[in-house]
């Protein structure tokens, strides 16, 4: 049952491209407004590149994580799930895991090809694509538990967000400040081995408190 | 279930009458205590010697981050029991208490950056303690926001029952990143926001504001929870007969 | 007198975190308190079932 969910949200994505390419362009988007708001000075630009992908990365999550279970609301797939003799928690789980990898995947991939516009040399780029591949998979896990709370409720996306955000605090922190870090000369290993740790205690944890979500949202 | 004494007074019916007792008596400890403090630390206690008589602010500063901490705490301690024994009381102490956590962490935020003005020159400073807070008015915010977009007051409480204690496991996690974004951050000329240890003339009245609070949000909870409890018990037979002859 | 209301030059930060103290802790009594009378009164003009 998990694999059948699973495939079937691949395969949902694979006919729906727009899911994966919409946040890409908002992100590289909200990314630019960055420079246009502040100047482009490089060194300031410099200073702010891996704070900005790091937001930038977190608003393109926001933007795809009421899609994680609205549709299948809609349908009436969720409630199929919510009577499936397999754990809840691991259903979610595979659909979690399954929009990571077609949209928070990407994402990371894609977030060091921003950060060269604001400066950072390949030695930062590596660390924040190192960070972004622990990060989103925590954002989704911790915005899995935010979609499923505010399923169906009106003010949707803004109160998803509003849910999320303060959970997401560590997350930029710590991905945010390995890039620093790094290019201080500190290493990024500690952030990293935070944000490590952040995301296997999430693992366990978030998807089943979003399974508890789920069932309190639609029972 | 916590013994039949507990079990009795968990009931609303009981509930009721007893804060109605409760409740006069603990405003005016409060206000007693509220005043002695705030006379003491205004009036009696030395100025510091680094910060002059602009300290004087912690008398409200320090026992509102302190209530804004409690409050959280004993929301999540009642979403907690409200989850696991369905107890509708909890979910009302907890639904009262966030707009009581999210009026003191205001309070925090604001008292902190009147103080930090005169100290560092600026409205607002991002050390750890404040952001720290900041990041708990969204907490309640978040909670209160999402109280009030769910209509149907079952889900409405479990939900916001969750949500409070996805809060409560991640609140340390929290401080804890701040804390560190703060030291990697922090310019060096910037001195902690509560300077150097208390100096003990500076304790009493501290202590006296602090237990001051204290009561006066057990009071106001309390109070809270019987308007709460005759809103949705409007139409139960013991609030009918509460009063009759 | 007035070297008290001055505290030291900083009046001007001390005296509104006391007066905001007072507004919210304030408030936060009075709503409660007037809610309660409120909700008393309807309970007792309800014509009863």
């Amino acid at each position: 049952m998990i694999v059948q969910v699973f495939r079937r949200e691949l395969l949902l994505a694979w006919r729906r491209p727009g899911d994966t390419l919409l946040p890409l362009a908002f992100f590289v988007i909200v990314g630019s407004l960055f420079p246009l708001g502040v100047g482009a000075e490089p060194a300031l630009l410099h200073a702010i590149g891996p704070g900005v992908v790091w937001i930038a990365a977190v608003l393109a999550t926001l933007l795809g994580l009421p899609r994680l279970f609205a549709a299948d609301q809609h349908s009436g797939a969720l409630e199929q799930l919510l009577l499936s003799p397999t754990p809840l928690a691991l259903l979610v789980g595979a659909k979690i895991t399954a929009q990571w990898l077609t949209c928070g995947l990407p994402l990371a991939l894609a977030a060091p090809v921003l950060a060269l516009a604001f400066g950072l040399n390949f030695a930062d780029l590596a660390v924040l694509l190192a960070g972004l591949l622990l990060g989103t998979p925590l954002l989704y896990l911790l915005g899995a538990i935010s979609a499923a709370l505010t399923l169906g409720l009106r003010g949707g996306g803004a109160l998803l967000g509003l849910l999320v955000l303060p959970l997401y605090v560590p997350v930029l922190i710590f991905g945010a400040g390995a890039v620093q870090a790094a290019a201080q000369g500190f290493g990024a290993g500690a952030n990293l081995s935070l944000l490590a740790a952040m995301l296997v205690l999430a693992t366990v944890f978030a998807p089943w408190a979003a399974a508890a979500a789920l069932r309190i949202s639609l029972d | 279930m916590f013994g039949p004494t507990l079990d009795r007074y968990a009931a609303p019916k009981f509930f009721y009458p007893l804060a109605g007792r409760l409740v006069p008596w603990l405003g005016t400890l409060a206000a007693a205590l509220l005043l002695l403090g705030a006379t003491w630390g205004l009036v009696l206690a030395p100025a510091d010697y680094q910060q002059g008589d602009s300290y004087r602010i912690i008398f409200i500063h320090v026992p509102a981050a302190w209530l804004s901490m409690l409050t959280y705490m004993v929301m999540a301690g009642g979403a907690f029991v409200f989850l696991v024994w369905r107890m509708k009381l909890a979910d009302m102490l907890a639904k009262c208490c966030a707009p009581l956590g999210a009026a003191f962490t205001a309070l925090t935020l604001v008292t902190g950056s009147l103080w930090g003005k005169p100290m560092w020159g600026t409205w607002w400073a991002w050390d750890a303690r404040l952001t720290s807070e900041l990041v708990l008015l969204f907490l309640y915010l978040g909670v209160i926001a999402l109280r009030g977009a769910i209509e149907e007051p079952q889900r409405a409480g479990r939900a916001t029952a969750l949500l409070t204690l996805v809060g409560v496991v991640n609140i340390p996690i929290i401080h804890f990143s701040v804390d560190w974004w703060n030291t990697l951050h922090q310019p060096a000329s910037l001195t902690r926001l509560d300077g150097p240890a208390i100096h003990p003339a500076m304790l009493t009245p501290l202590l006296l504001m602090i237990a001051g609070f204290t009561v006066y949000f057990v009071a106001v909870l309390l109070q809270r929870m019987r308007c709460e409890i005759l809103e949705r018990e409007r139409d139960a037979r013991w609030l009918v007969e509460l009063d009759a002859p | 007198m007035t070297e008290f209301l001055a505290m030291g030059g900083y009046g001007a930060y001390v005296w509104p975190c006391y007066a905001l103290a007072v507004l919210v802790l304030g408030l936060n009594a009075w709503l409660p308190w007037r809610r309660h009378r409120r909700l008393d009164r309807q309970r007792h003009t309800r014509p009863v079932e």
